[in-house]
């Protein structure tokens, strides 16, 4: 099916597509118009929608949900998102399956509300307090903004973890018609039966089933260490790393299966590659196909659609054919510092970027970039 | 069986953590004789929902229901989302006075003006306890130098119960521990209720205050309890009166 959607609204699509049966959000520019087109369909597909007080509202509302057995998610920008990292924890700690969006634009602080930037990737992998880990795609247009907001709904339930869908403005806004794949695979929630171990698991890469709430399960749901029927352990050390370990290993392992991105590469095995994600990563392509026509045939793009986390394995063995590799990302470096090291010593990794003013980083300045005229 | 509440109880965790004369264990027992003698067999259909402190514990891990005990100060957001999720379900939440009316206020404003089908529990020990004993925005100010004080400037306290109302709960109460019945018969009411129900528990903090005061338990209560004064007698708000009573009973 042909459709024409903007980001914001093929993410909703997207929520909506994989059985969202909850949404609850704060107004915030570049959010707002997702949680205007949620709270307008999801109500109609019988779903609930609350506008919440604050972003520690949402999250937590959105937390509650999914204990009760729905499919969950907010939306909202870097101050709400910033307001959202405890309970994004807790969700981690809880192994609550949930969906974020974070709209990116300008920051620190209030920052540029409208305009788009890449500066939330670390947050959306580091801003919580203690060792976790979690999932963040990275959707460059609104077809992939669709299908990765399935995709997160999908890991959210497979690996019970909080799942983010990091994408900046000029994505959210950028209107285009595209195709909806016929088939598209939803996965639903594997439910734990009364004596099963709702917080532990044998298998490393797998999560426990999640017991529902009114059941009869009796579950225990703790943001404090707990052993595997939720029992709290705050001084064990033996529970803590057990329990911190797996939670951190059931994402960690699954990283070759998480990690997504498309190879656009001119040569087999391009001497000049260009890493990125998100918006930059469209405006990544025009310039390495303008240099491939102007007969740089040494170039290629590597557009990442998951962030965290990484196929570092993968990474490694990619970067290893580079003598340059250029990181363009709308911000003064996040993503940068892990492809530099995970690049061999002797390959060059440089940084191509811009902040303010939700100005993309055009084909040309990337173009000179590649040729070293700047 | 040996006692009528252990079908409510998972037995494992008893004797409760709390500190000897804590109460918590008598708001816990009252609430589970309202929930008795409402009928209620066993706590299957219920969910309770509870911060970080020490009334957060009432609930997770002693009551054998689903309990989730969330963040400090969450516990109302959470219990909104299984609430407007799951009307089925009788969903209760267990909260301090730190929880509740410092860092989680808005939450339970903005729930009151929703209406939201949740019946929450304050159990208000006039103090943070479990963090060692600093003032809290309903601690008296006679309590001022006993727990740490709340600022450099003199501060007002906070009559929970009468926002609750104001913001347009269906049900708003204040009792004590001491009042068994009133507190067990207003439980019960509120039980039946639909809508955000919202009663406070005067409770004594035993590590924190009455052992800093020199007092027993029940000293400490039988000084606390020549502060209260029925609602119906109070005129205005005084610091240091404590009305106990029914704010307001508009529920369905």
């Amino acid at each position: 099916m042909r459709i024409f959607w903007s980001g914001n609204i093929a993410a909703a699509e997207g929520a909506l597509k994989a059985g969202c049966k909850f949404f609850a959000a704060y107004p915030i520019t570049p959010a707002s118009d997702l949680m205007i087109y949620m709270a307008q369909h999801i109500v109609r597909m019988g779903g609930v929608f609350v506008q919440a007080e604050d972003e520690i509202a949402a999250i937590n509302m959105v937390i509650g949900a999914s204990w009760a057995g729905v499919k969950a998610m907010t939306a909202t920008s870097g101050p709400g998102f910033s307001l959202m990292q405890e309970g994004i924890g807790y969700a981690v700690m809880t192994e609550t399956p949930l969906v974020i969006v974070d709209v990116m634009r300008a920051g620190p602080a209030t920052g540029q509300a409208s305009k788009a930037a890449q500066g939330d990737i670390l947050q959306a992998r580091w801003g919580r307090h203690g060792d976790q880990a979690v999932v963040v795609y990275a959707p460059s247009t609104p077809c992939e903004a669709y299908l990765l907001t399935i995709e997160a709904f999908n890991t959210a339930e497979e690996l019970r973890v909080p799942v983010i869908v990091a994408y900046d403005e000029l994505v959210a806004h950028t209107w285009e018609s595209f195709d909806v794949p016929e088939s598209i695979t939803v996965k639903n929630r594997v439910y734990a039966k009364p004596g099963d171990k709702p917080f532990d698991s044998d298998d490393p890469r797998k999560a426990p089933p999640m017991p529902k709430l009114g059941e009869g399960f009796n579950v225990l749901v703790t943001g404090s260490t707990h052993d595997a029927y939720g029992y709290r352990f705050t001084a064990s050390h033996e529970i803590h790393n057990r329990l911190v370990r797996r939670l951190v290993g059931k994402v960690i392992l699954n990283a070759n299966k998480l990690f997504k991105y498309e190879e656009l590469f001119y040569s087999s095995k391009p001497n000049i590659l260009i890493v990125s994600y998100g918006s930059s990563a469209r405006n990544a392509i025009i310039a390495a196909q303008t240099l491939q026509k102007e007969g740089v045939k040494d170039v290629g793009v590597l557009k990442l659609k998951t962030l965290w986390p990484l196929d570092e394995g993968y990474l490694r063995s990619i970067l290893s054919f580079s003598k340059k590799v250029l990181v363009v990302e709308m911000n003064l470096g996040q993503l940068y510092y892990d492809i530099e090291r995970l690049a061999p010593r002797e390959c060059k990794v440089e940084l191509v970027s811009k902040i303010g003013g939700g100005i993309p980083i055009y084909p040309e300045e990337i173009m000179d970039k590649v040729l070293g005229v700047t | 069986m040996l006692h009528p509440l252990d079908p409510y109880l998972r037995l494992e965790t008893i004797p409760t953590v709390f500190c000897s004369g804590c109460g918590c264990g008598s708001t816990a027992s009252i609430f589970l004789h309202a929930v008795r003698e409402k009928g209620y067999k066993d706590l299957r259909g219920f969910v309770f929902v509870s911060g970080i402190g020490c009334s957060g514990w009432i609930p997770s891990p002693h009551f054998k229901a689903d309990t989730i005990h969330t963040l400090h100060g969450r516990s109302i957001p959470v219990a909104t989302g299984i609430a407007l999720t799951r009307p089925d379900l009788k969903v209760v939440v267990f909260g301090g006075d730190g929880d509740l009316s410092s860092i989680g206020l808005s939450h339970l404003v903005h729930a009151a003006r929703r209406n939201v089908n949740i019946l929450t529990i304050m159990v208000n020990n006039l103090v943070y306890a479990m963090t060692g004993g600093q003032a809290s925005p309903v601690t008296p100010e006679w309590l001022d130098r006993i727990v740490s004080f709340k600022s450099c400037i003199k501060e007002g306290t906070l009559d929970v119960c009468k926002l609750v109302a104001d913001a347009g709960a269906a049900y708003a109460a204040r009792w004590s521990v001491i009042h068994v019945n009133q507190l067990k018969e207003s439980f019960k009411k509120a039980l039946e209720m639909n809508g955000f129900r919202f009663i406070e528990v005067i409770a004594q903090c035993t590590s924190r205050i009455s052992e800093r005061l020199g007092l027993t338990p029940i000293q400490y209560l039988k000084k606390l309890a020549t502060f209260m004064k029925p609602i119906s007698e109070v005129k205005e708000i005084k610091p240091n009166i404590i009305p106990i009573g029914e704010y307001t009973s508009r529920g369905g």
